[in-house]
């Protein structure tokens, strides 16, 4: 049920506006810097991005003030850390990535909060926790550092603790490491709170949280011979609710829901969502564009969207056929097809995802585009991450691209959009409409203002 | 010394502990902890309480190994706060602790708070003890519910009765916590606080929260039902049973997650032995036969685990078995799994002394042979491991043409842990198939052994023939296998010249003094010149073993002069043992100073390194 700041926004309920941006101006981008994962912890008072140099920025909200009265809480850095380093496999003589893949927050389940980071090959489980006491008073030292003479030492004295600045401390908890032959592509959260998943090109492991030393092999789609091979994994997440259920999607286009409650292997899937291809359409370029870049369940567990290179999918989980809403993210390159495939541009990874109240979702696009689509109203939105209009609260004007025939004023050309600024990464709040928008090195956050 | 400024140097090792309590490297951290005692005492009960403990309180920032030891020391700091009567002072330490993220450290913190809990008088449990519990179930973090549901058991007993009735109402509540974390730890703890509760509020709470944790929409959940269940039957009288557990038990045998149904499987036994025999005969049976041909592997390996039914009635075991259970097992023999195979095959030898004889003959034996006939070595050897069951019933003969080709195949297989895994069970067969066979079919198994290109084989095959010589005494060593042994040290592989020295190592004691002087000895002082430094100073290792065993005339005549020569090797490593032998055997009083420098560490290194890189 859509609450009444759902939507995408653009209309007369409300509109995005700026909010902050983070990173550097220059125009120079130190390729660590890419921003290569954005994601929202469970309260949506922390925003954790992982980057191309193996670190991850935890920016938390700050609280509401009374006497800055528009101030709606800024999101400010609270913990960097550097979470993987590259390294090298001697034994396959490859080089291995510190680049952030994906984080996954876990549930609070005390005063501190946990994340799990992966890069190709290793996920790690960091603790994020603050400190606000010292100890004070040592026997064997005065207060200065100077040692007594430790033959005066008349009483002995119990450190007290006393308050000091906040500091915020990330620690490594656990390491789950060599289970992966291939690239890790996603990692997912077990609504039971205890196990995790993770998945690469042909394999998906189930860990258990507090074990790093075996997981289970779950799914493996891997051919006794490797010429065989003709689809991968891309995607895969567990059910927000029932444990025991989890789906992958693949290059093929395709997505697998599998049930752990039927066998500890799951080779074999419970449900298939294939949509059947229009031979009409069909092209060179039909299977690389259908392949999935990423798939999510909804809040709610009873849909899931996918998306490929040029639309985005929502299936309803009881209807494996077709799915429920397609959406197109930029239909006016399906004639570009061709020079895309020469510069690579085909096979970025787009993610996506819902809003809190599964009302709306979002979307990457090129030219430092994002789209947004409100599945109620079906009205959808392009809008830019750009400093030109950074102004604080700034209202985030709606952008078109021109197909065709004569350029408006205000539109964009297909031919002028700028294939190098790419929006690979977004997340919304899981409750209210901010979203935090990946842009190369920067990070945009924009809120909602009502009218 | 030192006393005269006023200071007390006997302090001084407490303040250090005290300091270290925050050094900066772990470890020390860990060494004061270990000894709080030690601190506690010194400082005394009055400070311990009022300094030390609310330190420790905030100290939760540490590793997971400083806490852990932590939460294992309050748990015995009793005397050192002042007596039971200030047993309370150890709440707060301990319950920031059980609040913390990492399970072990909040399960010691648990395990601690229990052990104090019977230290409490009635009064100050109730006063101290209970509302801390009732803090901790209603936390805002689910790590300090779970913990909670741990304590409900032990203050249950020792408290009034509204007390009571205000803990089986937050128990409740735990196990309809939003969050599976906290209803897996009431479900795991249901079992335990059902048996402190009197046996009505069993019949009217435990039983629906049972039966809701049962039906549980994760299976998580579910599956730690199983075995709450097992407790909560044990504690019903028959007649309530019916009614009360067995339709959520039947409900789990058949549940859709294999996991749930693993668990039934896996406890099994517990589970017949708290619903009795009639409801085990009419009830669970069939669901084991369900369990026997479940669709999930994981499933059917744990059920045919429990085949053998050690909990049956006594007096219907052998129709259960033979009407019921046996057909599944027979179908499980050629399963499609290798584990579940392999799990029948560890427990399948066992039916023997339960149908006997002319049953085992008739229907258990040809399942064996099937058995030893499987694709999976693992399977073979299972059987093989097991064979002493079966020989007691039926006699190990009726197998033994099935028997030798298995045997003979695992000896050879390619995987030469499984080569490893057989010679183990050599000594057993041969002690069962007596030495006849064994001259006849398997000896030249042995042998073979002592030339495999794995050092393990050769290794394991040199202590097998030992524990051949101990069953079949010296003699038949004599004949058989030493003249083979003594054969290698002509071998012209120093790797086979060494196994055999190897050999007499293990062989010379059980073999006794005359083989060993006028058979064994010979053939070791020969190879003392062998031109293979390996060899060598393996002959000095070897003369310091067999040393022992041989009388004191041969040591001074025969064995003394060839280490005295070998002391002078050219190499280094020769030397060196040659002169541990001499010294270890007390030959001669040599002076220690031979062993000081000149025999430095590495060559000793060197010697390992170079036993390593042979193949």
């Amino acid at each position: 049920v859509q609450g009444p700041r759902g939507g995408v926004g653009g209309g007369n309920d409300f509109q995005w506006c700026f909010s902050q941006v983070k990173g550097a101006i220059d125009e120079d981008v130190a390729e660590a810097d890419i921003i290569s994962t954005v994601e929202f912890n469970c309260s949506g008072e922390l925003l954790a991005t992982g980057d191309k140099g193996g670190r991850v920025v935890i920016f938390q909200r700050e609280q509401e003030s009374k006497n800055r009265l528009l101030s709606r809480g800024e999101y400010n850095v609270y913990s960097t850390f550097q979470s993987h380093e590259p390294e090298f496999d001697y034994l396959k003589s490859l080089e291995i990535e510190e680049k952030i893949n994906k984080i996954r927050w876990l549930p609070q389940q005390n005063a501190a909060h946990f994340l799990l980071s992966a890069n190709d090959k290793t996920i790690k489980l960091w603790k994020i926790s603050e400190r606000d006491k010292r100890a004070e008073g040592y026997n064997l030292k005065d207060e200065d550092g100077r040692l007594r003479d430790q033959f005066r030492i008349t009483t002995l004295r119990v450190p007290v603790l006393m308050p000091m600045d906040l500091m915020v401390e990330a620690s490594p908890r656990r390491i789950f490491a060599n289970a992966h032959t291939y690239h890790i592509n996603s990692i997912s959260v077990n609504s039971d709170y205890e196990t995790y998943l993770s998945a690469d090109d042909l394999r998906i492991n189930l860990w258990h949280l507090e074990i790093t030393d075996r997981s289970f092999n779950i799914v493996d789609i891997k051919p006794a011979n490797m010429e065989e091979l003709t689809e991968v994994i891309t995607a895969a997440e567990c059910h927000p609710h029932q444990c025991n259920v989890f789906v992958y999607s693949s290059s093929k286009g395709t997505i697998r829901l599998c049930d752990m409650r039927a066998a500890a292997l799951c080779d074999r899937h419970s449900k298939f969502f294939e949509e059947p291809e229009d031979p009409s359409s069909r092209s060179f370029f039909s299977e690389i564009i259908s392949s999935i870049s990423d798939v999510k369940f909804s809040h709610s567990g009873r849909y899931m969207m996918t998306r490929d290179y040029l639309s985005v999918k929502v299936w309803d989980l009881n209807m494996e056929n077709r799915p429920v809403e397609t959406y197109q993210v930029h239909e006016y390159l399906r004639s570009k097809l061709c020079s895309l495939y020469e510069n690579d541009c085909i096979f970025d990874k787009f993610e996506c995802c819902w809003n809190g109240s599964d009302s709306a979702i979002m979307t990457g696009s090129y030219n430092n585009f994002f789209r947004m689509f409100d599945r109620n109203t079906r009205r959808d939105i392009t809008l830019e991450a750009s400093r030109e209009n950074s102004k604080p609260r700034a209202m985030l004007k709606p952008r078109k691209v021109c197909t065709g025939g004569k350029r408006k004023k205000d539109e964009i050309s297909v031919d002028s959009l700028d294939f190098n600024k790419k929006i690979l990464h977004t997340a919304w709040h899981p409750k209210e409409n901010v979203i935090a928008v990946a842009a190369t090195n920067n990070l945009y956050i924009f809120q909602d203002k009502i009218n | 010394m030192g006393t005269g400024t006023g200071g007390d140097d006997s302090l001084y090792p407490i303040a250090v502990l005290i300091d270290e309590l925050r050094n900066e490297d772990v470890q020390l951290r860990l060494n004061s902890i270990k000894k709080l005692s030690t601190i506690a005492l010194a400082l005394g009960v009055e400070r311990t309480r009022t300094e030390l403990l609310p330190f420790l309180t905030d100290t939760i920032y540490d590793e997971d190994e400083v806490l852990l030891a932590l939460a294992e020391q309050l748990g015995s700091f009793t005397v050192l706060v002042g007596g039971p009567e200030f047993v309370h002072c150890l709440l707060p330490p301990l319950e920031s602790l059980a609040t913390v993220e990492e399970t072990v450290v909040r399960d010691k913190a648990v395990e601690s708070l229990r052990k104090i809990s019977q230290e409490h008088s009635p009064v100050d449990l109730e006063v101290h003890f209970v509302p801390l519990v009732k803090r901790l179930a209603s936390g805002d973090w689910f790590t300090s519910r779970t913990s909670a549901c741990g304590l409900f058991g032990v203050c249950y007993p020792r408290v009034s009765s509204t007390v009571k009735a205000e803990i089986r109402q937050h128990f409740r509540t735990l196990c309809s916590d939003d969050t599976p974390m906290v209803r897996r730890a009431a479900s795991s703890k249901l079992g335990e606080f059902a048996k402190v509760l009197e046996l009505d509020y069993v019949k009217s709470d435990i039983i629906p929260l049972f039966t809701a944790l049962a039906s549980d929409e994760q299976d998580s959940v579910r599956l730690l039902a199983v075995e709450a269940g097992v407790s909560i039957a044990a504690l019903l009288p028959q007649e309530d049973l019916e009614d009360l557990v067995m339709p959520t038990l039947r409900q789990a045998a058949e549940d859709k997650s294999w996991r749930v149904r693993y668990m039934v499987a896996d406890k099994f036994s517990e589970l017949q032995k708290a619903v009795g025999p009639e409801i085990t005969k009419n009830d669970l049976v069939p669901a084991f036969q369900n369990l026997l041909k479940d669709c999930e592997a994981e499933v059917r390996t744990a059920a045919a685990n429990k085949v053998k039914g050690e909990v049956l009635p006594e007096d219907s075991r052998e129709t259960i078995i033979m009407t019921h259970i046996l057909p599944c097992v027979k179908e499980l023999v050629s399963d499609t799994n290798q584990h579940v195979k392999s799990a029948l095959a560890s427990v399948i030898m066992g039916l023997s002394t339960i149908l006997g004889k002319d049953n085992t003959v008739e229907h258990l034996l040809p399942l064996f042979l099937v058995q030893l006939k499987d694709e999976y070595p693992e399977v073979r050897l299972n059987i093989i491991s097991n064979l002493d069951c079966v020989n007691e019933v039926i006699g190990i003969r009726q197998l033994s043409q099935s028997l030798l080709p298995a045997i003979v195949e695992l000896a050879e297989d390619a995987k030469w842990r499984v080569r490893l895994a057989i010679i183990e069970y050599m000594p057993l067969l041969a002690g069962q198939l007596g030495v006849e066979f064994f001259d006849e079919k398997l000896n030249s198994l042995c042998m073979a052994w002592l030339i495999d290109h794995v050092y393990a084989i050769r290794e394991a095959a040199t202590c097998n023939l030992m524990k051949l010589v101990e069953k079949f005494g010296a003699e038949w060593a004599q004949n058989t296998i030493v003249p083979k042994v003594l054969g290698m040290a002509n071998d012209s592989n120093y790797l086979h010249r060494m196994t055999t020295l190897f050999c007499i190592n293990a062989l010379s004691e059980v073999c006794g003094q005359e083989i060993t002087t006028k058979h064994m000895l010979p053939v070791v002082l020969k190879m003392s010149t062998d031109q293979v430094a390996n060899v060598r100073f393996n002959v000095a290792r070897c003369l310091q073993k067999i040393g022992p065993v041989l009388d004191s005339s041969a040591l001074q005549a025969e064995v003394k002069p060839v280490l005295e020569k070998l002391a002078t090797d050219q190499d280094m490593d020769v030397k060196y043992f040659a002169l541990e032998a001499i010294s270890g055997m007390y030959l001669f009083n040599l002076p220690t100073y031979i062993f000081s420098e000149t025999f430095s560490f590495s060559s000793i290194l060197f010697f390992f390194f170079s036993f390593s890189l042979s193949p």
